[in-house]
């Protein structure tokens, strides 16, 4: 029988498997971010270790780091959890990109760009969004702040092998559909928690045409459906994206690390513990309406009518429209918008910013609405930059901010006020997700733009030209 | 939060959310600490859930009625019954702390998010996976009388309702088990087998 993607790479990291327990796993890269890792780090103190291989660990801020500013940090217990970052890092002999520099942005951001998560590799980080890199062809799985010191002290981590799941999706998607479009529509599907125990492998001809930025935008969602882990193998599309960025294998390096990648791919008779096919074509545009991820409607249906929930989920239905100030059988398009939000691990890349100018190019922002267009790391500021697009959003009267995880969650100062309304790229409509209060619609970056002209939820395919 | 496993019996704390994710358990402002504090983690357990935007306790959210209200002790409130997918989004342990810092030592749902299972193991708080009417049975048995008991016997793998006398068996691996009767964390046992891991490198 063949193997999937996710066995192979499983297979070539396994350390040992423990006699009626987990496999530990060996650990190619770990990354930190300032969050969920200095109790880590206090860890290796309290039993006076170092780090076992510390030029496997990359480190840099990014959920407390201000994006209007980047000298300092005004919150005095957010400025003390980077600089915690910063000090264990120099202490433990990590590297590290600091806030304000070219090389710092979210870590989802900034690993795949600079080549750091490479097909083939496993790699973990205290976030759950970590699931970002397996769209490159790696295993790559959120973890907590304990496992994190465990790998830190030995490069390797315990953990049961979860089952595997392919989503297949085929053909060609719609005008007006993104990659975005399709992972809130396979969540509406399957619900939050339909991958719970699979490691996903997204696979079909619509993921095979689909850009790297698109791919990182679908793995990168892999969580909301509760699998840690959402694999694309890797092929040509992802050989260009990463040859020549700064830490990929140069020269000989790159052709001995190409023979290798090429095998990275599910055999032909390799059997999934779960397989399931949706078709592009009934993919549209897509917003949320409720308070998980998977609570959404294509953007021109209504929320459904309380006839249309199952029994027993109506109590929570009726809790997030409640929370949501929506009403059962509402529409949504139309409805005045009091933020938006470009950006976040999941559409702060080059082609959702390009996305959005394609949209508000000639246009003007909405007077009612407070836009944040975030970059997800500095080199995607520049590409910005260096393509002109700055100048385009800069005419239809928006500011091109510094990079962080910024508005995603309330960690920083882009907090969304109690009660207002936020239509956002970011991943989670959570109760006060966005600052406590928020409410938060989730859509791609073409919806967000076509709302921040409008001022309302607008369907970009409507937006007159 | 080291502590050894056997048997817990104990009243339950029912949390009627499905989907409760760890930005409810834990809001994200009390990430920012650098520490593992107990009580700071414990007091910033569910709550957005427990008190208003002025900190005023929401009267009607079931940790602040009367016959829940008291903290957990040995028998009293150590057992939480949670919503189905328990524990979604972030991998935040902070969530975990939040539910080991208040006193918890079981959480029964009928399902659980990966990365939180893991971490509550981490943290020495048993997830106990049960059917969906099981988990439905404690719901109501708990709901007609707070004073409800649940016995979770880890050497057997049984979790009972001392009310009607069901019970069933929950999944934990060997190793871990044997971890959690011992109290041992899972860094102790990856330093013991540095060996292993030189090895590993050194054949790749």
């Amino acid at each position: 029988m063949g193997h999937t993607l996710f066995d192979k790479i499983w297979d070539a990291h396994v350390v040992q498997k423990v006699e009626d327990g987990p496999t530990q796993l060996y650990i190619d890269r770990l990354y930190c971010h300032e969050v969920t890792t200095p109790q880590a780090f206090d860890t290796l103190r309290d039993k006076n270790i170092g780090v076992f291989r510390p030029e496997q660990v990359v480190a840099m801020p990014d959920h407390n780091t201000p994006s209007d500013q980047q000298e300092r940090i005004d919150d005095p217990v957010g400025r003390k959890q980077v600089e915690t970052l910063a000090k264990n890092c120099a202490e433990f002999g990590i590297r590290y990109f600091a806030m304000g520099t070219k090389d710092n942005g979210i870590i989802h951001v900034v690993g795949p760009e600079k080549a750091l998560s490479l097909p083939g590799m496993t790699i973990v980080c205290g976030d759950s969004h970590t699931s970002t890199h397996g769209a490159v062809g790696a295993i790559a799985m959120g973890i907590g702040t304990s496992e994190v010191a465990q790998v830190l002290a030995s490069q390797t981590i315990l953990q049961s092998k979860p089952k595997t799941m392919r989503i297949n999706i085929e053909g060609t998607l719609p005008q007006g559909t993104t990659a975005k479009d399709v992972a809130l529509y396979i969540m509406a599907q399957m619900t939050t928690s339909g991958a719970t125990g699979y490691a996903v492998e997204y696979a079909g001809s619509t993921v095979r045409n689909m850009s790297m930025e698109g791919r990182l935008t679908l793995s990168n969602l892999s969580i909301e459906m509760g699998s840690r882990a959402g694999l694309i193998a890797p092929d040509e599309i992802t050989f260009e994206y990463l040859k020549g960025r700064e830490y990929a294998p140069k020269g000989e390096a790159w052709d001995q690390a190409m023979e290798a990648w090429k095998q990275l791919y599910s055999d032909p008779d390799a059997v999934f513990d779960k397989e399931v096919t949706y078709r592009a074509e009934d993919i549209a545009p897509r917003i949320t309406y409720g308070t998980n991820p998977g609570a959404g409607i294509a953007i021109d249906e209504c929320i459904p009518t309380l006839d249309e929930v199952p029994e027993a989920d109506r109590t929570q239905f009726l809790a997030m429209l409640d929370y949501m100030q929506f009403q059962p059988g509402q529409k949504l398009e139309g409805t005045p918008v009091d933020y938006c939000f470009l950006g976040a691990c999941t559409n702060g890349r080059i082609e959702d910013f390009r996305a959005f100018a394609s949209v508000v190019k000639g246009k003007k922002k909405a007077s009612n609405v407070v836009a944040w267009l975030v970059p997800g790391s500095w080199l995607v500021r520049q590409q910005i930059m260096d393509e002109g697009i700055d100048k385009i959003l800069e005419e239809a009267g928006f500011e091109l901010r510094l990079p962080s995880c910024s508005s995603c969650l309330a960690m920083n100062p882009d907090k969304v006020p109690a009660g207002k309304l936020s239509i956002s790229t970011s991943n989670r409509n959570f109760v006060g997700r966005q600052g406590p209060g928020a409410r938060t619609i989730l859509a791609s970056p073409l919806v967000v733009a076509a709302s921040a002209i409008t001022g309302v939820v607008t369907d970009p395919r409507k937006l007159r030209p | 939060m080291k502590q050894k496993f056997d048997i817990i019996q104990s009243t339950c704390l029912p949390i009627k959310i499905d989907n409760c994710n760890t930005d409810l358990i834990i809001p994200a402002r009390y990430l920012a600490s650098t520490t593992r504090d107990p009580q700071f983690f414990g007091d910033a357990f569910m709550h957005d859930l427990r008190f208003d935007a002025d900190g005023k306790p929401v009267a009607d959210f079931v940790m602040n009625q009367a016959e829940y209200a008291e903290t957990p002790k040995p028998g009293i409130h150590e057992i939480i019954i949670g919503g189905q997918n328990w524990g979604s989004g972030s991998s935040r342990e902070h969530a975990a702390w939040a539910i080991a810092g208040y006193g918890v030592r079981v959480v029964i749902s009928s399902s659980f998010a990966d990365i939180h299972r893991n971490n509550l193991l981490n943290c020495f708080v048993l997830p106990v996976i049960v059917s969906k009417e099981f988990q439905q049975e404690l719901f109501d048995t708990v709901e007609a009388n707070p004073q409800a008991e649940v016995r979770v016997d880890i050497p057997n793998q049984t979790v009972t309702n001392l009310t009607t006398g069901h019970s069933e068996t929950f999944d934990i691996n060997g190793y871990k088990k044997y971890c959690l009767m011992n109290a041992l964390d899972d860094i102790d046992f990856l330093l013991e087998n540095k060996d292993k891991i030189s090895a590993f490198e050194m054949a790749r």
